[in-house]
């Protein structure tokens, strides 16, 4: 006899796990953290520098320190130092973590003048930052180019005496300020006007006493930006830099003399930037992609499964809402990697019933009952589904531990992919098949899949 | 299907499948990305279309220094046609670019291109040769890691036996999918590691489910005399999943591969050539070499 309760329960189970599908979607796209390859923005690793590397020497220069490439055997040797925890680029080198929180704070203050979305700027291990930052095309000022110069200057000022020893720094700035002003023949240009606290106004009065009548060279990153001739004695502690070419550069170089000077030279080691343009073609090929795939795979398990196939489809259906709003609720940031991770399990998320489904068609085979053949599929298709995903959740782990972004991105899905599959595929599949059993409705063996 | 009995050509054909990838790798080689040797690469959207002859004379003319501090043109960077959402776009691939040589290159090619802005700039990427050391360490360490973790585990679920046999076959996939993207002239990034070590998970899956067959039949079926039947009857048992779960896990690597564009295909392609590759190692590879490892012990002992 047709059990119609047990039946309507499976297709409200069915109709919910839609329903909570469509309604989804719109927060999910509205709330997921995309990572700057989907989006576009400026992602950059730093190393400071220590005297060994060079660094003291060429100021502001950082780019140009050479690295001989490793040959093999220095590669084998670095790879067995960092097995046994030994030096290799993370060693700290004399690098402080006060002087390491000092240049991230430097950094946030250059960063926000540019007003982004959850800028990113991260240590990472003894000697690096990284900076992960969205731009927004629609923002003129939010200029990749910019941002990337604006990140890569120590913006190190000096005014230096006649012996060319450094008498003052940017350490002793209170303001900055891009200005207009009247220059000596009476025409308005783009300044910086300087003022510096008390100590640094003394210095700047000895300085410009004892100097008149001579030039004064102001350094920027070892560079003379504004070479002023001293008419008079400063005792007020102001200052303007001149030379510049129009207000927007005033602007840059007044932001990056009020955030300070770097306490540490910066290396950029690895620089992406990615354009609006690529990031949302990436996003909507591998969207559609994800899309077409699992209607495959929905279409297959059907067309192989029959209804059980279709239960394992709303099961399908059911994992990829519960993986998406997992990563949205972990606020973890998808990338490309990630993406391809998630349809990637997409396909391996059914594995788990076509292990439960083919046992079922063998226990239907030994002439079982429709019951007892689907409690015998589900028990003995448990451990090599644990076994197997457990062994593929060793590596997602390892992958996790020692990638670095994009790579830890995959790692992410992937796991958070394997477990939720594991739920979907175990849980849900079978609660759906006890009512579709219960409900007496499959008179025949066909419809669970046998072929006669 | 007689797995067991026709184990020698299984073996030859995964030997000869090897011997090609050998020849490829040697005769061929593999083609590093920046993320592994260093380097700058850039995706651009060139207004008006280019050929890659007038991309070369713009960049002979751009000065840079190399990796030794030599001053180089860029005449021999590596230039790449791609499709982009602008259509034809162009991937240059040069030695480490500092900020200012980046600019000097994108002022060159305005002025070969004038209509040429910022927003036709589609990627930079600027890799120190440092952190691509760092990669080339970080992959094999986490390959052996996964590795020594997966044979504790198998070991420890199983015997170590089935660890030895799942290795050996894991080994291969990873294998063909190094040796693919020789064949394929794919260039190797970060990508490469992320794939060649999500085949090396999926494939161990599909090994273990047929394990795990085994060792619930030798349960029902102690006894070495009929080891062979028994392998078979396990393989064969799984057969349809093993298939099945490949079709569908084939499906969704297809679509990527096919509609992902340039940018997913170094992705998709490794991971599509592994699965088929890890399809075939845990069914004809994994299981017949567990029998002969279990079959030496017998001879041994006796």
């Amino acid at each position: 006899m047709t059990q119609w309760t047990k039946l309507l329960t499976l297709i409200l189970i069915m109709t919910t796990i839609a329903a909570a599908a469509a309604l989804s979607v719109p927060v999910i796209v509205r709330e997921i953290n995309l990572g700057i390859d989907l989006r576009g923005g400026v992602y950059v690793l730093l190393e400071a520098q220590t005297a060994e590397d060079g660094g003291e020497q060429t100021p502001g220069d950082g780019e140009a320190v050479a690295q001989e490439p490793l040959g093999w055997w220095q590669k084998v040797t670095a790879w067995f130092d960092g097995l046994f925890g030994g030096k290799e680029g993370q060693e700290a080198g004399g690098i402080s973590a006060d002087d390491m929180a000092a240049t991230v704070a430097v950094l946030r203050n250059r960063v926000d003048s540019f007003g982004l979305t959850e800028p990113i700027i991260q240590r990472e291990g003894e000697r690096r930052i990284r900076i992960e930052l969205a731009t927004d095309p629609t923002k003129p000022e939010q200029s990749q180019r910019e941002i990337l110069e604006t990140i890569g200057k120590t913006a190190l000022l000096e005014f230096k005496d006649a012996s060319g020893k450094t008498v003052l720094t940017g350490a002793n700035l209170t303001v900055a300020q891009a200005v207009y002003q009247t220059d000596e023949f009476g025409r308005q240009v783009p300044m910086v006007s300087l003022e510096f606290d008390s100590k640094g106004a003394q210095i700047f009065a000895e300085l410009t006493a004892s100097h008149i009548g001579q030039q004064v060279p102001i350094y920027l990153d070892g560079e003379v930006i504004s070479a002023p001739q001293v008419r008079t004695a400063i005792t007020d502690g102001k200052a303007v830099i001149t030379g510049i070419g129009s207000i927007d550069e005033a602007a840059r170089l007044a932001n990056l003399l009020r955030s300070g000077a770097l306490p540490l030279e910066m290396v950029q080691l690895e620089v992406r930037t990615v354009g609006p343009t690529l990031g949302s073609d990436s996003l909507l090929k591998s969207l559609w992609a994800g899309l077409i795939g699992m209607g495959l795979v929905m279409l297959f398990m059907f067309a192989f499964y029959r209804l059980p196939g279709l239960i394992a489809s709303f099961a399908l259906l059911g994992y990829s809402v519960i993986l998406l709003d997992v990563l949205v609720a972990l606020k973890a940031v998808l990338t490309l990697p990630g993406i391809a991770g998630i349809i990637l399990t997409v396909g391996m998320a059914v594995d788990a019933n076509v292990i439960i489904f083919e046992r079922l068609k063998e226990e239907l085979k030994n002439g079982k009952t429709h019951r007892a053949s689907m409690f015998a599929a589900f028990d003995k298709a448990l451990s090599s589904i644990l076994d197997g995903n457990i062994t593929t959740l060793i590596v997602a782990a390892i992958l996790y531990a020692l990638g670095t972004g994009p790579i830890r991105g995959f790692a992410v899905t992937l796991s958070l992919g394997i477990i939720c599959s594991m739920f979907t595929a175990i849980v849900v599949t079978r609660m759906m098949m006890n009512y579709l059993v219960d409900s007496n409705i499959v008179k025949n063996n066909w419809l669970l899949g046998v072929n006669r | 299907m007689d797995f067991i009995g026709k184990r020698r050509l299984w073996f030859i054909i995964a030997l000869c499948i090897i011997a090609l990838g050998c020849a490829f790798l040697i005769f061929r080689g593999l083609n590093f990305g920046i993320d592994f040797t260093g380097g700058t690469r850039l995706m651009l959207n060139l207004p008006g279309g280019f050929t890659t002859s007038q991309v070369r004379d713009v960049l002979s003319k751009v000065e840079a220094t190399d990796a030794s501090d030599r001053t180089v043109t860029l005449e021999n960077s590596y230039i790449q046609k791609v499709i982009g959402a602008g259509g034809e776009e162009v991937v240059i691939r040069t030695v480490t670019l500092t900020e200012d040589e980046r600019a000097k290159l994108l002022t060159a090619i305005a002025v070969e291109w004038p209509e040429f802005s910022e927003k036709d700039i589609r990627n930079v990427e600027n890799v120190g040769p440092v952190v691509g050391g760092e990669l080339l360490r970080n992959a094999l360490l986490a390959l052996l890691l996964a590795s020594v973790g997966m044979v504790i585990y198998i070991s420890f679920r199983f015997q170590l036996k089935f660890a030895v046999a799942a290795m050996a076959a894991l080994l291969f996939d990873a294998f063909v999918v190094i040796a693919a993207f020789s064949v394929f002239k794919l260039e190797l990034n970060s990508p490469f590691v992320a794939s060649v070590l999500t085949i090396v998970g999926y494939s161990i899956n599909d090994t273990i489910v047929i394990f795990d067959r085994i060792r619930e039949n030798l349960k029902y079926n102690p006894g070495l005399k009929a080891l062979p039947e028994t392998v078979n009857l396990s393989i064969n048992q799984s057969l349809r999943r093993s298939i099945n779960t490949s079709l569908t896990t084939l499906l969704v690597v297809g679509v990527l591969l096919f509609a992902g564009g340039d940018t997913l295909k170094p992705f998709a392609l490794p991971l599509f050539i592994g699965i088929i590759s890890g399809t075939f190692s845990s069914i004809f590879l994994a299981s017949p070499l567990w029998y002969v490892l279990k079959i030496r012990e017998r001879k041994a002992r006796a």
